[in-house]
């Protein structure tokens, strides 16, 4: 071990005390997944750290190259699993911008909806689990118990609780049923906030939460930016940018709600700003709700997207259509876009080359954390050892999405 | 073309693609305005100074994301595309590279620290050599991973698989065996995708034969000469014998066998029954 440093410790009496490595994780309940972080440490204080991330890489980006447009969508499900509806997001725009497809607004209005009922969802688990992470445990369970009403919603849209596959290039798969429009009303008008500000009163005003976050790992603007930050991570800095408000994408230029931006840029702020973030989330549920218009949910376009079964017993023209729209797929022009949305966790693009066939020639995706896990070894230096827990909780990592 | 998308919508192209070609100057190799993308090309050499004036004096504060694509029918395979995002303007650039396994591109870690791990995946992945990058790790692939996957001729399988060896007590590598091929459907239209012979076409090249070939009779079967002596004979099938003894059938699911032990739960109480894991 070359280039350490040796000092004499205060404690001791008087040998030499080296600095040591130790590795966090990649098994390890408080890496959020399989993160190894090779960590040198003087004493108790961080020295540098180096994240070594892969260990759920799954080639996301190869199978998708050998799939049909619609084939890929399931993969991004199980990107970043916390939050599936806003990854699908992010892809389904990209094809569409591809396509220069109209799709319904009630489409639009029913992607908005859950795209911020995933928010919600998302930021309870990482809210629990970075409190947890710093030492309490009842705030995460009253968390979860919003976030299986959340599943249980997703369950009564698509099927499935995690793995929707429900937003579809050109709209969404199936029209909701009113009654789970009219529970997600009454949830958001009594257990959300109850249960949600039940929990917030245990953490915001604590002093052990306050004291294992406020002034942990202060990120100038600057920083931020130059680090690639986006999402609640470049608000918490105290940049007011949400590509929610400043390149809206379905109906969101329609949307009333507040950007929340932090003024110190540690953790507690980071923290804080998902917790304003989910308010305002339930703020544009309920316009969805109050403005979401009858219509079809899906684009008219056959050669897009195909024709409900229903139709398929009495017309031969519908039969064509979705059999060569599940074997052959859909052609989407030649041509190279990137399109980003505001994930929970921040700005998940997909950068998607087509060379005019059924299936992507190339499809990038551009996770959040990945930049962000980047930055750890600059957030943590000089920081204690179980700063590096809340700092990587305020980080919000999924490694379904920054392994890929 | 009239936007009928719902995509992000950032602050209108008009204009950016004529002034920042103009800013380049000749840095730019090509420059294009498509599918609301504003995509420029500059000189691979000249990569740090272009997206240093894109970001010093054009407000492209940030580089979002790098991605690799690989065209192998180019003489310079890869292209590294930068993404970049004007916070001030809210504008989207794409600045594109192209470069083969050869020739290094130069780092942007210079300009922004965000790079230094994009620019390791796009090494990982496709092979593209970043000169100047001071930590060019693998990063996204396992700990002594070979070749660069996502190379268009890069097999999806790969070419190793792992698995825990109970005999060695460790995880080992060994070629990868199928059990099944990789199924890869071809669903592409025959008229209208496909740049291949469809199964049978082939055929359709040879000449026509000047005499068809007929069979009028047995004997032209070409089956040799016992069989053209028989072929006047009548084929009679044979009836079957009726035997007056019965057949024996399958016996009667209840019925009892002497050769078996009568209940299965006795012969358990015996232990002659394989005992269990771990007893």
């Amino acid at each position: 071990m070359s280039g350490m440093t040796l000092e004499r410790s205060p404690t001791t009496t008087g040998e030499a005390v080296d600095n040591y490595t130790i590795n966090f994780g990649p098994q390890h309940p408080a890496a959020h997944g399989v993160l190894r972080m090779v960590m040198e440490l003087d004493g108790e204080v961080i020295e540098r750290v180096d994240p070594h991330v892969g260990l759920l890489h799954r080639g996301t980006e190869k199978l998708i190259e050998h799939k049909t447009y619609l084939q890929a969508l399931p993969y991004f499900d199980r990107l970043d699993y916390c939050s599936p509806l806003c990854m699908e997001h992010s892809y389904v725009l990209a094809v569409e911008k591809l396509l220069n497809i109209e799709v319904p607004l009630r489409a639009q209005y029913l992607r908005v909806l859950f795209a911020e009922l995933s928010r919600i969802c998302n930021h309870m688990l990482n809210m629990g689990s970075h409190v947890m992470d710093v030492g309490a445990m009842t705030p995460n369970l009253w968390l979860f118990e919003i976030r299986e009403d959340c599943m249980n919603f997703f369950e009564r849209a698509s099927g499935a609780r995690m793995h929707a596959a429900w937003y579809r290039p050109g709209g969404v798969h199936q029209d909701v049923p009113l009654k789970l429009l009219t529970d997600i009303g009454d949830w958001l008008d009594t257990r959300l906030p109850q249960l949600f500000d039940d929990a917030m009163s245990l953490v915001v005003d604590n002093r052990i939460f306050k004291q294992r976050n406020v002034d942990i790992a202060l990120v100038s603007r600057d920083d931020a930016i130059a680090w690639g930050f986006s999402g609640p991570m470049i608000r918490a800095a105290g940049i007011p940018w949400d590509l929610r408000k400043s390149q809206p994408y379905d109906v969101y230029d329609r949307m009333d709600f507040e950007v929340p931006v932090g003024t110190n840029s540690d953790c507690y702020d980071r923290f804080m700003v998902r917790v304003e973030e989910v308010r305002q989330s339930a703020r544009i549920m309920k316009q969805c709700l109050r403005e979401m218009p009858e219509g079809p949910i899906a684009s008219t376009d056959r050669k897009v997207v195909p024709p409900k079964r229903a139709e398929m017993k009495s017309s031969m023209e519908s039969l064509i259509h979705h059999f060569k729209l599940y074997t052959e797929g859909f052609h989407v022009p030649a041509g190279e876009v990137y399109v980003a949305t505001e994930s929970p966790k921040g700005e998940f693009g997909v950068y998607l080359v087509s060379d005019g066939s059924n299936k992507p020639y190339r499809c990038k995706i551009r996770p959040t954390a990945f930049s962000h896990l980047q930055a750890m070894d600059m957030m943590c230096k000089g920081h204690m050892l179980p700063d590096a827990t809340a700092i990587l909780g305020a980080i919000d990592v999924v490694f379904g999405e920054c392994d890929r | 073309m009239a936007v009928l998308h719902s995509a992000p919508r950032f602050a209108s192209n008009e204009g950016v693609l004529d002034s920042l070609s103009l800013a380049l100057g000749s840095m730019l190799v090509s420059a294009k305005d498509e599918m609301g993308e504003v995509v420029l090309t500059v000189q691979r050499d000249r990569v740090e100074d272009a997206l240093r004036l894109l970001r010093d004096l054009h407000q492209y504060q940030q580089l979002m994301e790098i991605a690799g694509a690989d065209y192998p029918s180019r003489a310079e395979r890869f292209e590294v595309v930068y993404m970049l995002l004007s916070l001030t303007k809210n504008h989207r650039v794409m600045v594109k590279v192209s470069a083969a396994e050869n020739t290094p591109v130069p780092t942007v870690t210079t300009l922004w620290p965000v790079a230094g791990w994009l620019e390791r995946e796009v090494f990982d992945m496709y092979g593209v050599v970043f000169a100047g990058n001071p930590d060019l790790r693998r990063i996204l692939t396992d700990y002594g991973f070979e070749g660069h996957p996502f190379r268009k001729d890069f097999p999806l399988t790969g070419y190793v698989e792992l698995r825990y060896s109970e005999e060695d007590k460790r995880v080992v590598y060994e070629p990868v065996k199928l059990a099944q091929d990789l199924r890869s459907f071809d669903f592409m239209s025959p008229w209208e995708g496909a740049d291949y012979v469809l199964p049978g076409d082939e055929k359709a090249g040879t000449p026509p034969v000047a005499e068809a070939k007929v069979t009028e009779s047995p004997k032209q079967t070409g089956a040799g000469a016992p069989a053209e002596a028989k072929s006047h004979e009548k084929v009679v099938p044979t009836a079957v014998k009726a035997t007056d003894k019965a057949e024996p059938g399958a016996p009667d699911p209840t019925a009892k066998r002497d050769d078996r032990p009568a209940d299965g739960a006795a012969s358990d109480k015996a232990g002659s029954g394989p005992a269990p894991e771990g007893s």
